[in-house]
């Protein structure tokens, strides 16, 4: 098939930044997303052009690391795959495509299509952990029993990957969504629980030292959510934010 | 040629390791403050050697060139982790986890760290659990195991298909943990382009500053390189898109030996390359093959059928189907190891009986699991006449619980259902068992230049069982490197902050800003990845999963033509001042160059087959591999010496003390 391409091309953080026409002609359906950018980044460098430059690593959905807002949906038009697990198969001849990159104030661009998330991090350094050391002299793995139904839904926030597409999505670029699977992950387990309210309080505070919005509890942030993390886990947030503030 | 030392601890083998973590030396916490220690690389064996070295007092600079070490490709590793816990009851012991390794990895690794390495397991698992991390739990709320490649017992935990990612978030946090508190300096979207040696001792590292293009230096007393595997080398494998060899390469060529880099290991079940354009290869978790069963048609004609689109493989009939492995290895069956479960895959595809259109494809079924599974879900609920239908549907749900995002997975990349028609899979890229030398010690032939994970060559042989790569960066991460390094710098506890105006970091910068600028001025007409798939696919051809001499001597003499027009008509854009992922593709690509001649210089060296090294002049009449202990039993450590092809072999010799070396079976 052959497509129209509208990408944005960015220079770097403090340069305005426009949208380029490109077209990608021959494109079979078996390729993904990202290698119909290859191809045409190929071409381009053979003509002695600037690539796209957009991130990307594993290619596997698992890393986190590809961020693309593909028809104005993060992670294009499939529900529950990343963007390097989209195939072209879910895209028709002759279709114009708009690529951007997560916008928000807290993911400065890098360049064109790739973005800064280290505030990501610096919200998990802010408390997303369990303060134990790394001797390997702790409990037996097997001294507390969890109940299944438990160490399922921490298993299920915690398969979070941190790609960023929840806040790219917020229309308050938010990031509840990424800092209630983690708090939910640690509040579930029984390792979390002695610093569960020092942990939330810390890191709402960090979220909002980032510049992220508020929550207004729109949903689309789960909507749009490769890995599918619940709504629950903002509930769950706002509940352990509560019992912090009132404990 | 000289013979090389692992100084590994004399006495009984159970008590190795604790003999001698009892005597290395230590170093003061008020002295640990005054070190700084450079971390390359946050995987697994990254993160935790990182947050480790810095709870123990060091001041760790971490490096990784994602944008948070949260991303390194650990996270992709799917089925499990192995630890000699025996909570299965099964008979699992610190011996048995020993002597698989040992086993699997046919007789090529070294006794006393396999041992090390099976001792500290059970910790790792402590560890995680502590860290919160979520492993699969049975209805007692208690964790479950399940069984891998190569082994007898279950003796794997998991997180569904997600086991690396569980375990690298766990590291993270860790490591988090650490730069929060200001005991590590995480330097991302950094990568490493050169070791700098002063006085014979790693000093340091030059580090590209991926956004700003600034070239940089950095001063440490010592420098752990956790930087992963090459398999890359191939263009396509299972590894990520930026998994290279640069780290460990520049240590190469700055005095540490490359050890054993012809072993590599092909994993069996990955989805078949569809296309030119193909950027890598889709591992699906070895923990399938738990449940899945390996089959091609017994008849030629069949399998032309299916090739050619007019044949579904659910209407074979079963007397129809040849389920080679089961066949071939009644005692392991599906579960193999590996190297085995690969080549015996070639065979029957080389022999006309693939699948896929290329051919280059067997099955994977689940129809028999769905089928038992559902049988049991039946009769926990009690339904006593469930139709066929029922139970399908049943033992899908339960085959969904255990590895929905890979199937998920497939069928996002092939379009095609497995829970209603079996997988296609064929053998890829996956793991280098090669890597940096490293004595008992985890200390490279530099001084001060240690090497954990993956990036080492120790411990896995010529072929690593399934789930034992989480284990090992783990433990090196965790448990052997943050006390192994002590020895090393209990010496340097007077040296003051390393000067990074010496000379040596001097020179070695300028060596990268020239390399740098040469590739922006080449001014050359072909993409750096052009030149990655010539020489992916000349590994693959005649380095992969057979080699033999005539076609290993083409190759290196076809990588060298390869190189010169590399270096003549290779065309970086942008500029070096600024993001430029194609100026580090370029750099990494450089050093692929280099690290296929050795790989195929250490192939040729090698008259044996062993592990995941197949020489096709050497097999038993079987088949299967033959191995060579009289002159081969040796860990092969190259010198680099100005050029890849004038490397010079050293030799480990492999004393087996405690195991008996004997032709590996598993009939």
């Amino acid at each position: 098939m052959n497509l129209k391409l509208k990408i944005w091309r960015q220079e770097g953080p403090n340069d305005q930044g426009r949208m380029v026409d490109y077209q990608a002609n021959n494109v079979s359906d078996d390729m993904s997303f990202l290698e119909m950018l290859d191809v045409l980044n190929e071409e381009l460098i053979e003509k002695g052009d600037d690539p796209i430059a957009f991130d990307h690593d594993c290619r596997e959905g698992i890393c986190g690391m590809c961020s693309l807002f593909i028809n104005g949906e993060a992670h294009g038009p499939v529900k529950g795959v990343t963007t390097c697990q989209l195939h072209m198969r879910s895209f028709k001849d002759g279709e114009t495509i708009f690529i951007e990159p997560w916008r928000a104030k807290a993911f400065p661009v890098v360049k064109d299509l790739a973005v800064n998330r280290s505030a990501f991090d610096r919200i998990i350094q802010a408390g997303g952990y369990v303060s134990v050391n790394t001797s390997g002299n702790t409990l037996d793995a097997n001294a507390i029993a969890i109940p299944k139904p438990d160490a399922d839904k921490a298993f299920d926030a915690a398969t979070c990957i941190g790609c960023g597409a929840c806040v790219a999505t917020c229309k308050n670029a938010s990031a509840t969504l990424f800092l209630s699977a983690k708090v939910s992950q640690l509040a579930l387990l029984p390792q979390g629980q002695v610093e569960r309210k020092e942990r939330v309080t810390k890191m709402l505070h960090q979220m909002d030292e980032e510049g992220f919005g508020a929550c207004t509890n729109t949903g689309a942030c789960f909507v749009q959510c490769p890995k599918g993390i619940s709504l629950e886990n903002i509930a769950r947030l706002n509940s352990e934010f509560r019992n912090a503030l009132l404990s | 040629m000289s013979k090389l030392n692992a100084q590994s601890p004399a006495g009984p083998l159970e008590q190795k390791w604790s003999n001698h973590k009892g005597h290395i030396r230590l170093v003061s916490p008020a002295n640990k403050m005054r070190i700084d220690v450079i971390v390359v690389g946050t995987g697994l064996a990254g993160a935790s050697a990182a947050a480790s070295l810095a709870e123990m007092g060091y001041n760790v600079k971490a490096f990784a060139f994602q944008d948070s070490p949260r991303r390194a490709h650990s996270i992709a590793a799917q089925g499990g982790i192995n630890a000699a816990k025996n909570y299965m009851n099964d008979g699992d012991s610190v011996y048995r986890l020993f002597y698989d390794t040992i086993k699997g990895g046919d007789y090529r690794a070294r006794e006393a760290n396999v041992y090390r390495l099976a001792e500290v397991s059970a910790s790792i698992i402590d560890q995680c659990v502590a860290q919160g991390v979520p492993f699969a739990r049975d209805y007692g709320g208690l964790l479950d195991n399940r069984s891998f490649g190569g082994v007898q017992v279950s003796r794997t935990f998991y997180a569904k298909g997600q086991t690396g990612q569980q375990l690298l978030l766990g590291a993270y946090s860790a490591i988090s943990r650490q730069i929060a508190k200001g005991k590590v300096t995480m330097y991302s979207r950094h990568e490493m382009v050169d070791l700098v040696v002063v006085d014979g001792k790693a000093r340091g590292i030059i580090a590209r500053n991926m956004v700003t293009g600034e070239v940089e230096r950095h001063g440490a007393h010592a420098v752990v390189l956790c930087t992963g595997g090459y398999g890359n080398v191939f263009f396509l494998s299972t590894n990520a898109m930026g998994s290279n060899v640069t780290a460990a390469w520049k240590a190469h060529k700055r005095g540490a030996f490359m050890s054993n880099p012809c072993y590599t290991q092909i994993h069996p079940t990955c989805i078949p390359v569809s296309g030119h354009h193909q950027s890598k290869l889709t591992l699906m978790s070895e923990s399938l093959r738990n449940d899945g069963r390996i089959w091609v048609p017994k008849k030629k004609e069949d399998a032309e059928a299916i090739r050619a689109g007019k044949l579904k493989p659910t209407q074979l009939k079963e007397e129809d189907r040849d389920y080679y492995l089961e066949r071939r290895y009644p005692a392991f069956g599906n579960l193999v190891p590996r190297d085995i479960a690969s080549r015996a895959a070639k065979e029957r595809c080389d022999a006309g009986f693939g699948v896929n259109k290329t051919g280059e494809a067997v099955y994977l079924d689940f129809a028999s699991a769905i089928e038992r599974y559902g049988k049991t879900e039946a009769n926990l609920k009690g339904l006593k006449n469930a139709s066929k239908e029922e139970i399908i549907s049943l033992g899908k749900k339960v085959v969904e619980k255990q590895y929905g995002n890979l199937f998920d997975m497939y069928k996002q990349i092939t379009a095609d259902n497995p829970y209603e028609t079996p997988m296609m899979i064929y053998p890829a890229v996956h793991y280098t068992m090669g890597g940096l030398w490293v004595d008992y010690n985890l200390m490279t032939t530099v001084p001060g230049c240690f090497a954990a994970g993956e990036a080492n060559f120790s411990d896995h042989g010529a072929n690593r069982l399934g789930a034992s790569a989480l284990m090992q960066g783990l433990a090196d991460g965790y448990f052997v490197l943050p006390y192994t390094i002590g020895e090393y710098l209990a010496d340097d506890i007077r040296t003051p902050k390393i000067d990074t105006n010496h000379p040596a970091f001097e020179a070695a910068e300028k060596e990268v800003k020239d390399r740098i600028s040469f590739f922006l001025n080449n001014k050359g007409t072909k993409t750096v990845d052009h030149y990655h798939r010539l020489l992916g696919k000349l590994m693959w051809d005649y380095c992969g999963m057979a080699r033999n001499k005539e076609g290993l001597e083409y190759a290196i003499s076809e990588i060298r033509k390869l190189r010169d027009d590399f270096y003549q008509n290779v065309r970086v854009p942008g500029k070096a001042d600024r993001y430029n992922p194609e100026l580090d593709k370029a750099g990494r690509v450089a050093d692929f160059l280099e690290l296929g001649e050795l790989m195929c210089m250490d192939a040729l060296n090698r008259n044996e087959s062993c592990g995941g090294h197949f020489r096709e002049e050497f097999q038993t009449e079987e088949g299967e591999a033959l191995r060579d202990d009289a002159n081969y039993a040796y860990v092969a450590a190259w010198e680099f010496q100005g050029d890849p092809g004038k490397a010079v072999l050293h030799k480990e010799e492999l004393n087996y003390e405690f195991v008996k070396m004997q032709q590996r079976s598993y009939k």
